[in-house]
């Protein structure tokens, strides 16, 4: 700000570039092994969803296609035939015509019953991994509940992302005044407890996937705000953004276009962090029934029916969804943990 | 503190009054008529400017006076009473056995850091915590309440020592094993950043033991994070894990809390999150006390 340093820069002779940040972030993470199965396992669960979305797989989850809690294909047909319809009663039915009220008009009711059609469904006994309790297929419902889970926490995470990245970048870059009021900001997002905050937004905003999105957004971007403006203030002053002052680029470009790209790998780990966090959340605000509408599944709305089912011994649904949470969330974080190894090796 | 503290009041305030449903539509239910209405918004002070509703608003956290429950006419400051002792009562052998078991752990494991049993703590930690919270209840209350029978499934007494002993002990033990997994990861990490400093080479280099110098210097001085960790889920303990509370039919104010979010019952959940800011503001001020306490270097502004 000073001084005006007329030096013209002259095109100097391009070096042999080294590798860029993420160049050389996915060299090391390629030779990480763990990291390499867990990139495969989220990707293998990011095709399911695409392929889910589009509707290939699981679209007829809420089609009733097996007899109510039919067990899984692997443990066979259930022999208990207790649940089957009480015997018909031996002998000839006694006619009650001339008592019956509504005997003059049963003709003309079984000509309108005839007017339509019913077709006989046939249901199956037994489903690849089980029936709930209306013979809804397990395994489509634990899919078409991993799209929206992942879904939900995908893009909650986005959502806070935008908000403590901008709001981050403001504050660390800033400063001042500004930097003063997005503190106090901070300071008071932070001091409700997380859960209440939560619960507050819910409270207010009423229920819905979008909501959802919306309220964990808004609870959960503090911590990207921090550490983007740590990053932010530790930047701030590095020579290359002095250089771009001196050429004159804008306040916004220095913000974005040159310190951003800077700070992305923090980022991104932040990002992988909190999508793993409102994933579980989500579960549990659709068990509180906060989190997405009836007509919804999510991983949340199977654990509770899996909560009265247990008590019967339909153990599937539990095991279906808690199987695709754990190993999504598991194989989610160990890659986190490599993206972070391989993003900022410093932090070994 | 005050300004943060004005902040929460403005930030409950206005959430409520612009992102809210209407206070008078909910209390008069479907069936009221315009008057009823009206009358309503009369008595609540919704006419008036909205400078003169933030006071009311500020009056109310002033001197505790809440009115009643929009559902069930219960005094606001009667719900607080009646539902924290079922709350604490859980929630601080909670946090007690959490850290007691939670410390000796995560310094065991980082004393044999790096070896197979070390990595193999960690991975288990790992899918442990990725399990939902809700799993374990699950399975816990149908394993140890109902298949097994050794605890009761749910219920709540009049008497502490009944609870104590009979109804909060599955609760707690769940609880405090599903806990365990992520605070030992967390305290690990704490005092293998403190075995990578100078002094702890020193003391190697002076030639004390193993075991002093873990239990001795690294324990001591890693107490600072710990301490800040226990700052950060203390508040947490009054509003209380609404889940074990739902599960169990423990009358505590996590269940209470969600009961009002269902029935939008406003009050209360205004007087809860003002109220546990505030609580929360203090309790970080104690720690910070602490600090001075545990690490004489420490100065305080």
């Amino acid at each position: 700000m000073s001084a005006v340093i007329p030096a013209p820069q002259l095109p100097a002779p391009a070096p042999a570039r080294s590798p860029g940040v993420w160049r050389a972030a996915w060299q090391r993470l390629r030779h990480d092994r763990v990291g390499m199965a867990c990139l495969m396992i989220v990707g293998a669960f990011a095709v399911l969803i695409l392929i889910a979305t589009l509707g290939l797989i699981a679209a007829d989850w809420q089609r009733e296609v097996g007899l109510p809690y039919a067990p899984p294909a692997f443990v066979g047909p259930d022999r208990d035939e207790a649940q089957q319809a009480i015997a018909a009663p031996k002998g000839p039915p006694v006619d009650l015509s001339d008592v019956d009220p509504l005997a003059p008009r049963y003709a003309e009711w079984r000509e309108r019953a005839a007017r339509f059609q019913t077709a006989e469904t046939v249901k199956s006994p037994t489903l690849p991994f089980g029936g709930d309790r209306l013979g809804r297929d397990v395994l489509a419902k634990a899919i078409k509940g991993a799209q929206i889970s992942i879904f939900v926490g995908v893009f909650a995470a986005l959502l806070a992302t935008l908000i403590g990245t901008v709001l981050g970048a403001l504050g660390g870059y800033v400063g001042g005044k500004v930097g003063d009021f997005l503190e106090w900001v901070y300071n008071v997002f932070t001091s409700i407890p997380d859960i209440l905050l939560i619960f507050a937004f819910a409270a207010v905003f009423g229920r819905g996937i979008e909501t959802v999105i919306l309220i964990l957004g808004l609870a959960g971007w503090t911590g990207m705000y921090r550490q983007v403006r740590a990053e932010y203030i530790k930047h701030r002053t590095r020579e290359y953004v002095r250089a771009a002052e001196a050429i004159g680029v804008s306040h916004r470009a220095r913000m974005f276009v040159h310190i951003l790209p800077n700070v992305s790998h923090v980022i991104l780990v932040r990002l992988s962090l909190l999508v793993v966090g409102f994933i579980k959340a989500e579960v549990i605000l659709s068990f509180l029934g906060l989190g997405v509408p009836v007509d919804q599944v999510s991983w949340g709305t199977m654990l509770a029916e899996a909560n009265v089912e247990l008590v019967l011994g339909k153990w599937w649904q539990l095991a279906a969804a808690t199987a695709f949470m754990a190993t999504f969330v598991t194989a989610f974080s160990l890659l986190t943990d490599a993206l972070r190894d391989a993003l900022d090796p410093k932090l070994r | 503190m005050v300004p943060t503290l004005a902040g929460v009041i403005l930030l409950v305030f206005f959430l409520f009054k612009y992102f809210g449903g209407d206070p008078a539509e909910i209390l008069g239910g479907l069936l009221a008529t315009p008057e009823q209405i009206e009358s309503i918004r009369e008595q609540l002070g919704l006419n008036r400017p909205v400078w003169q509703q933030l006071w009311i608003f500020v009056q109310q956290i002033a001197t505790f006076d809440w009115g009643r429950s929009w559902a069930t006419s219960e005094a606001v400051s009667h719900i607080f009473a009646t539902r924290l002792p079922a709350t604490l009562t859980v929630m601080i052998p909670i946090l007690v056995l959490e850290i007691a078991l939670a410390i000796p752990l995560a310094l065991g494991v980082a004393y044999v850091r790096g070896t197979l049993t070390d990595r193999g703590i960690m991975v288990l930690t790992t899918v442990a915590l990725s399990i939902s919270f809700l799993v374990y209840i699950i399975v816990g209350q149908w394993l140890f309440g109902f298949y097994l029978g050794w605890f009761p499934v749910q219920g709540w007494s009049d008497s502490f020592l009944v609870n104590l002993s009979r109804y909060a002990v599955l609760p707690i033990v769940l609880a405090v094993l599903v806990g365990l997994a992520p605070q030992t990861r967390l305290y690990r990490s704490f005092f293998l950043d403190e075995i990578g400093h100078d002094y702890v080479r020193t003391a190697r280099a002076k030639g004390l033991s193993e075991q002093r110098i873990m239990l001795k210097h690294v324990l001591r001085n890693a107490m600072i994070p710990i301490l800040t960790n226990v700052a950060v889920v203390l508040p947490g303990v009054f509003i209380g894990s609404f889940l074990i509370e739902v599960f169990f039919s423990i009358p505590g104010l996590g269940r209470e809390v969600l009961l009002a979010v269902n029935r939008s019952d406003y009050p209360v959940i205004q007087a809860v999150t003002v109220y546990l800011a505030a609580l929360t503001m203090v309790i970080n001020l104690l720690a910070d006390v602490l600090y001075k306490v545990v690490d004489p270097r420490v100065v305080l502004k």
